[in-house]
């Protein structure tokens, strides 16, 4: 007969207590000065080694009040508060704005305006998307997609530059089209400034080169396994957790919601384009990324087929009184963003600026879903996820 | 000459010679290899990389970079363990320059050969990451200390199948001597790296793994953990840690090509001209490698940590094992 040792009896029992290791929790900081939280968002997480309890994100830090300056500006003033809301598209920020206020005082835009307005806000979504497409890859820690995507970017900047005269914050619209006078003073006539000369033709070589880099990208990030094994099945969003959080745009998108502000909403001639909307059908990581390189390539088809068809003459701006006063009344425009629904809620009481103006922010309403989708991931999987919704927090905190 | 030789012939003035080679040879390799790194990653991205510094070609400008690192203020954090903080650069360098005493540069060119060269360079080889591991811990920071902990995980993960690709090459040899191991390969009737061509994969993923490179840099991990175990690090000891890298690929790309590419050998040339050819050919065919490495860096994103491990575990060792089965069994029906 063996006989066990007691000792022995004790020794084995603690050794199986021993495998549940007690750890230490930690609260991990993450940001506001953080290399991937692409700005000031800061998120406290609580960690056990390299898996998360939970993360609360912390916002406010870029808090700049947009809505209540928005109060003492005039109309024309806004423009350029707005589009530092998300800085990364600034164009496409103030076209919801504008449309707003026109659809108080019930002006018609002319065509050619709304033709370049279409023009830059896709050129706007290029830029947008390509700087995802550039710092995503980053965060995975692959460096090299970068710079081949912010080559074109800059390409496209250039292109929006040399129209409006800003990179970032072009500032171009004004309530019934697009810059008006480069002459100011009482006694110059006021004169149409038109696109620059062989604006169009560089646009289109600049799409050509935006959908070259396109297929670079495409052979250096979706033919590599360890993105594929990073991102696929990572963060995955649900359909009816997107509609329960209001996430919009191509996140909504890549969790297979076909539902795109530019087929519905009529604030640009959209509907006399040719393009597809993309869908994702996981909603995880890499749905996410392949639907923003997919409206790249949709984006480049509509400025393509804007460039030939915009009326090669016509006026710029409806006949709008020399101080802008817009009709009381209230109204909500929305528009498809980069980053998602960007919507306006105007109140006027008939005054030279707004009564009171709700800015409704794709990135605010995207990153609400962080809690809960961060809830029990890997450390690695935080700063996955988090790229691939895509903020800025500009956007965020308004 | 005569009094050269005379002077050489005293053991302490040769270990004093060695060391002070050794000790020059470190922070030139380090130079030499950053600055192509700098240069073949501009290259890949479209870039002009360093151009102005030196005056052409931006040569100098690593060394710029070191003086730059002896100019700043060099800072402890209040809560670190200082003596363990100060320790870690220095053993991290440390292991990097004990592993040049082993590797042939030629016939005779070797500051020691040691008879169990092969297992002295895998065990010296892993003391870095020790270093590693005291920067995260005595950092106080808690980035460092994911970056130290995932450092810990990595080598014990990838010591394993380095040490296992290696056997395949020593039941091969017959010896562990590396000088023996590149003559036995001089003698094979073909190179070591076609019968081993799984080893030498084996180990080089290992070694990427070792030296905490892209797809394999989770203790550093800019994009989530800031910059690691070194987050802390400025100054000088930011420096110790850089040279550490760049002459760590050096070194362990050296061992790669003693073990399985003929290490000074070449094919065809005599005895007598390897004597002084061969530190050219050594290091060509480790530029070959460190040019790999280069390259799968600025191509790759990084694993997770969880990835690491399964390749680790269920790949590598695996492999590694089968390897050492075929060889065995090669060796001794052959």
């Amino acid at each position: 007969m063996t006989t066990i040792d007691a000792d022995a009896v004790r020794h084995l029992a603690e050794a199986q207590v021993s495998v549940e290791l007690q750890t230490e929790e930690m609260t991990l900081n993450i940001g506001p000065q953080h290399p991937s939280t692409h700005g000031v968002l800061r998120l406290v997480a609580r960690v056990d080694g390299e898996r998360a309890f939970d993360v609360t994100p912390v916002i406010g830090y870029m808090h700049r009040g947009y809505e209540k300056l928005s109060e003492v500006r005039t109309y024309p003033q806004i423009t350029a508060l707005i589009n530092r809301i998300d800085w990364v598209s600034g164009y496409a920020n103030e076209i919801p704005f504008v449309v707003a206020a026109e659809k108080l005082m019930e002006l018609e835009v002319p065509e050619r305006a709304q033709y370049i307005r279409l023009i830059l806000t896709e050129m706007a979504r290029i830029s947008s998307h390509l700087m995802f497409l550039a710092a995503y890859p980053l965060e995975l820690g692959a460096g090299t997609p970068l710079f081949f995507s912010l080559r074109e970017r800059e390409r496209v900047l250039d292109l929006i530059e040399s129209v409006t005269g800003g990179r970032f914050h072009p500032n171009f619209n004004r309530i019934g089209g697009v810059k008006p006078a480069y002459g100011s003073g009482s006694t110059t006539r006021k004169q149409s400034q038109d696109l620059p000369a062989g604006f169009l033709a560089e646009a289109s070589d600049a799409m050509a080169r935006v959908d070259a880099v396109c297929d670079q990208i495409e052979d250096l990030v979706t033919g590599n396994e360890i993105i594929l094994a990073r991102t696929k099945g990572v963060g995955i969003i649900p359909r009816e957790v997107v509609a329960a959080y209001g996430v919009s745009g191509p996140i909504m998108r890549a969790s297979g919601v076909e539902f795109d502000l530019r087929k519905t909403e009529n604030y640009l001639p959209y509907d006399r384009f040719d393009f597809e909307i993309p869908v994702g059908q996981n909603g995880d990581c890499w749905d996410r990324w392949w639907v923003r390189f997919q409206e790249v390539r949709q984006a480049v088809r509509i400025v393509q087929q804007a460039v030939d068809d915009i009326p090669p003459s016509g006026p710029l701006q409806a006949k709008v009184p020399k101080v802008i006063k817009v009709p009381a009344g209230e109204t909500y425009v929305r528009a498809e963003n980069p980053k998602g629904e960007m919507g306006y809620y105007l109140v006027s009481d008939g005054g030279q600026g707004p009564y009171r103006l709700k800015i409704r922010s794709a990135s605010f309403s995207n990153i609400s879903i962080l809690p809960w989708i961060l809830e029990g991931v890997l450390v690695p999987d935080i700063i996955a996820i988090m790229g691939s919704l895509d903020f800025v927090l500009g956007d965020v905190d308004r | 000459m005569d009094f050269l030789t005379d002077l050489f012939a005293n053991p302490w003035v040769a270990l004093g010679g060695k060391v002070l080679l050794v000790a020059v040879m470190v922070p030139l390799l380090a130079l030499l290899l950053g600055f192509a790194e700098l240069k073949l990653s501009a290259k890949m991205q479209a870039r002009v990389g360093p151009y102005f510094a030196g005056g052409r070609w931006g040569w100098a400008q690593l060394i710029a970079d070191g003086v730059k690192f002896f100019q700043k203020e060099d800072l402890i954090p209040e809560d670190a363990d200082r003596p363990v903080f100060k320790m870690a650069p220095i053993l991290v360098l440390m292991s990097t320059v004990a592993l040049l005493v082993v590797i042939p540069f030629g016939p005779d060119l070797v500051f020691q050969d040691l008879s169990i060269g092969v297992f002295y360079a895998l065990a010296i080889s892993s003391i870095g990451t020790i270093g590693v591991l005291m920067a995260g811990w005595s950092s106080a920071n808690k980035y460092s200390l994911m970056g130290g902990l995932r450092a810990a995980g990595q080598l014990i993960a990838y010591e394993l199948p380095l040490v296992l690709a290696v056997v395949g090459v020593v039941i091969m040899a017959g010896t562990m001597s590396l000088s023996g191991i590149v003559e036995a390969q001089a003698n094979a009737p073909i190179p070591y790296f076609i019968p081993q061509a799984l080893g030498f994969a084996i180990f080089m993923i290992a070694t990427l793994a070792e030296l905490t490179r892209i797809p394999f840099d989770m203790p550093i991990a800019e994009s989530e953990l800031v910059m690691g175990f070194v987050t802390e690090y400025s100054g000088f000891r930011f420096l110790f840690f850089f040279l550490a890298e760049y002459a760590n690929m050096f070194t362990m790309s050296a061992i790669a090509v003693t073990l399985f590419l003929g290490g000074y050998w070449l094919p065809g040339i005599p005895e007598s001209t390897l004597a002084y050819a061969g530190p050219l050919i050594l290091a060509a065919k480790v530029f070959l490698l460190v040019f790999a490495m280069i390259w799968f860096r600025w191509t790759f994103p990084r694993f997770r940590e969880d990835q690491l491990q399964a390749l680790a575990w269920k790949w590598l060792i695996p492999l590694a094992l089968v390897n050492i089965v075929a060889t065995a069994a090669f060796k001794v029906i052959f």
